[in-house]
């Protein structure tokens, strides 16, 4: 069942129900808040104003906005510099090249100089759809986790991704906020707290078997799929996991302690990303049998976004035949 | 400026340089071309450009100092003990373990250093930015941004330049550290810059070229660049690598390695004949 103090939609299980909207729809949201709140807040983007939805930003705030062009690397510098000066600057592209691109200017000039600079990467996981394999960021989890000072963030949904937004543009910290291009059902609700570093048990059974940790839109399809498979009988909770630096790992490894089997879901590269995090959590401090839903170690392609997601098992189907083969 | 004046700050590089060797020796490690070849410039720019305060490195008004070719730092550590940051004794922890002085310059490490740098290319980026929040702020302080010639080979340099030049900040002023080496050799010969003033002007600075040892010179360019109010300026500072000691200058060998026990002493004995040459000339 759902966990009610979440305050989740209460119908949350009724996909047509939900409003739909993508992550990136609530972070342009959220940026024009946080500019509203505090005008040190700043935007830069390197061309992609109306995909990453900063021209939102820039419409109500045209003198905070900064154009770079088509320039990642410096795209990273220039946000360096004004945060180094005072300022709260966003920097917008595309995951697949920010921090696609300039990983270097990203370790050196913003975490390693632990400058509170926002990095938005947009566009991330095969959801991205027809433009295929390049634009398709797939490993950005991985190489800004990595980074001492980095604070990484994965929303499962436009509201979520808002309050993720608004919260960091106050963190004073190195952040990297990953959004996708695809609408997916809003199942959080104005009402559901957010917090970095806090974990959500969004579905609980009673004396589960599986524990699901997700993180992006795959934390919605892991709730349709435990309900379904609650019905089936094979009890499973799922845990929202969008901080994925800093991990709690006080709550992953209690979550872990209570099922015999965790599996992972993300749309990433199995080496590195999410589930990798859990795994360095669980193998230390609770080892427990696990296995990985992600991009096993190869590059999408193009299609529909429903096509690509149904054909690499991120979605409910997906889920299900993944644990069912698990129990097998 | 006075000839006595003149005569002082050229003192102060001679100072700085004298600190350079001495705390390469110690730390058996580092560059020194560099460093030497941009003492005049690092005198004029702690004792007679910049608006700062050791005393208070934090103050809002203090202008910014770039060094995105961090590998040069020791002559940025040697300029800011002479003016008061630290003592002068410290310089000699240089690249140790713990010590504050890091072998590339960090942030959190030691008051005073603007940001963290080293890895090449980046400095003018960040630079451009604090000049970009500066103007939104309608605050009147300078960015200045030393870079050196090998390091234009980046790309990120020429996407800064870019940048700065569409936004109009003329509130920036690129110091290039014209000494013609980099590490695998002369840098026309590694990846050729010329027409290096041409490439500057055609991204849209204004460009002025400077004897890098004339401290008169570069006091001049500052003032004219910081008078120009549409555009960024680059000044391209001819300078020679291993300035003051005849031996090294101009051997590209000398970009990152430091002096033995025995060549500092050679060394040092030529800066001191070099600060009577000073004196004398000044006192005429």
């Amino acid at each position: 069942m759902i966990t009610t103090e979440l305050k989740l939609h209460n119908d949350v299980f009724n996909t047509d129900a939900l409003d739909k909207a993508a992550t990136r729809d609530g972070f342009g949201k959220g940026l024009v808040e946080a500019a509203e709140k505090d005008q040190r807040v700043m935007a830069l983007c390197a061309d992609l104003a109306e995909s990453t939805r900063a021209h939102w930003f820039k419409e109500k705030f045209p003198e905070r906005y900064v154009e770079v062009g088509v320039a990642e690397q410096n795209l990273m510098a220039v946000a360096s510099g004004l945060a180094n000066y005072g300022k709260i600057p966003f920097a917008m592209s595309y995951a697949a090249f920010s921090p696609g691109r300039n990983w270097e200017q990203i370790r050196s000039t913003v975490a390693l100089n632990d400058v509170p600079v926002n990095i938005v990467g947009a566009h991330a996981g095969v959801s991205v759809g027809p433009d295929g394999a390049t634009h398709q960021a797939l490993e950005d989890i991985a190489t800004m986790r990595v980074l001492p000072n980095m604070i990484v963030v994965v929303p499962a949904d436009s509201e979520e991704a808002r309050k993720a937004t608004l919260a960091i543009a106050v963190n004073d910290k190195p952040s990297y906020i990953r959004l996708a291009r695809a609408k997916t059902p809003i199942f959080t609700t104005l009402e559901t707290p957010f917090e970095i570093g806090v974990p959500q048990i969004v579905y609980q059974s009673k004396n589960p078997r599986i524990g699901i940790i997700a993180c992006g839109s795959l934390v919605y399809q892991s709730m349709l799929a435990a309900e379904e498979l609650g019905k089936e009988g094979i009890n499973v909770s799922v845990m929202n996991l969008s901080t994925i630096k800093p991990m709690n790992e006080k709550m992953i490894t209690e979550f872990a302690q209570n099922v015999d089997h965790i599996v992972t879901a993300e749309e990433h590269q199995i080496h590195g990303g999410m589930g990798s995090a859990v795994a360095e959590v669980l193998a230390q401090h609770a080892p427990t049998k696990m296995s990985f839903i992600g991009m096993h170690d190869r590059y999408g392609e193009s299609g529909s976004p429903d096509e690509l997601l149904e054909h690499f098992g991120f979605t409910k189907k997906g889920i299900i035949d993944h644990i069912k083969k698990q129990l097998a | 400026m006075t000839d006595e004046r003149i005569k002082e700050l050229e003192l102060k590089a001679n100072d700085i340089r004298v600190s350079i060797i001495d705390m390469l020796e110690d730390a058996g490690s580092g560059h020194t071309a560099g460093p030497l070849g941009m003492s005049d410039l690092f005198a004029a720019l702690y004792f007679e450009i910049m608006q700062h305060d050791p005393k208070n490195v934090d103050w809002a008004e203090r202008d910014r100092l770039i060094l995105s070719n961090g590998h040069t730092v020791p002559v940025r550590y040697a300029a800011m003990a002479h003016a008061g940051y630290f003592p002068i004794e410290e310089l000699k922890t240089l690249r140790k373990f713990g010590s504050r002085l890091q072998g590339h310059p960090e942030r959190h490490a030691l008051p005073g250093i603007e940001h963290t740098s080293g890895p090449l290319g980046t400095g003018l980026g960040q630079a451009a930015g604090m000049a970009f929040g500066m103007r939104l702020d309608t605050n009147k302080q300078h960015v200045y941004c030393i870079t050196g010639d090998g390091e234009l080979d980046c790309g990120n340099i020429w996407e800064s330049a870019m940048f700065a030049a569409h936004h109009n900040l003329s509130n920036l002023t690129a110091i290039v550290d014209r000494n013609n080496i980099q590490i695998n050799g002369a840098t026309e010969n590694v990846m050729k810059l010329e027409d290096l003033s041409g490439k500057w002007t055609s991204f849209g600075w204004h460009v002025i070229e400077i004897d890098g040892h004339n401290i008169q010179q570069f006091v001049d360019a500052v003032n004219q660049a910081k008078a120009i109010q549409n555009k960024p300026t680059c000044i391209i500072a001819h300078t020679i690598p291993g300035k003051g000691i005849k031996e090294i200058e101009n051997e590209f060998e000398w970009h990152g390695k430091p002096p033995t026990a025995e060549e500092e002493k050679r060394f040092l004995k030529e800066l001191r004949t070099l600060r009577g040459k000073i004196e004398a000339t000044h006192s005429q």
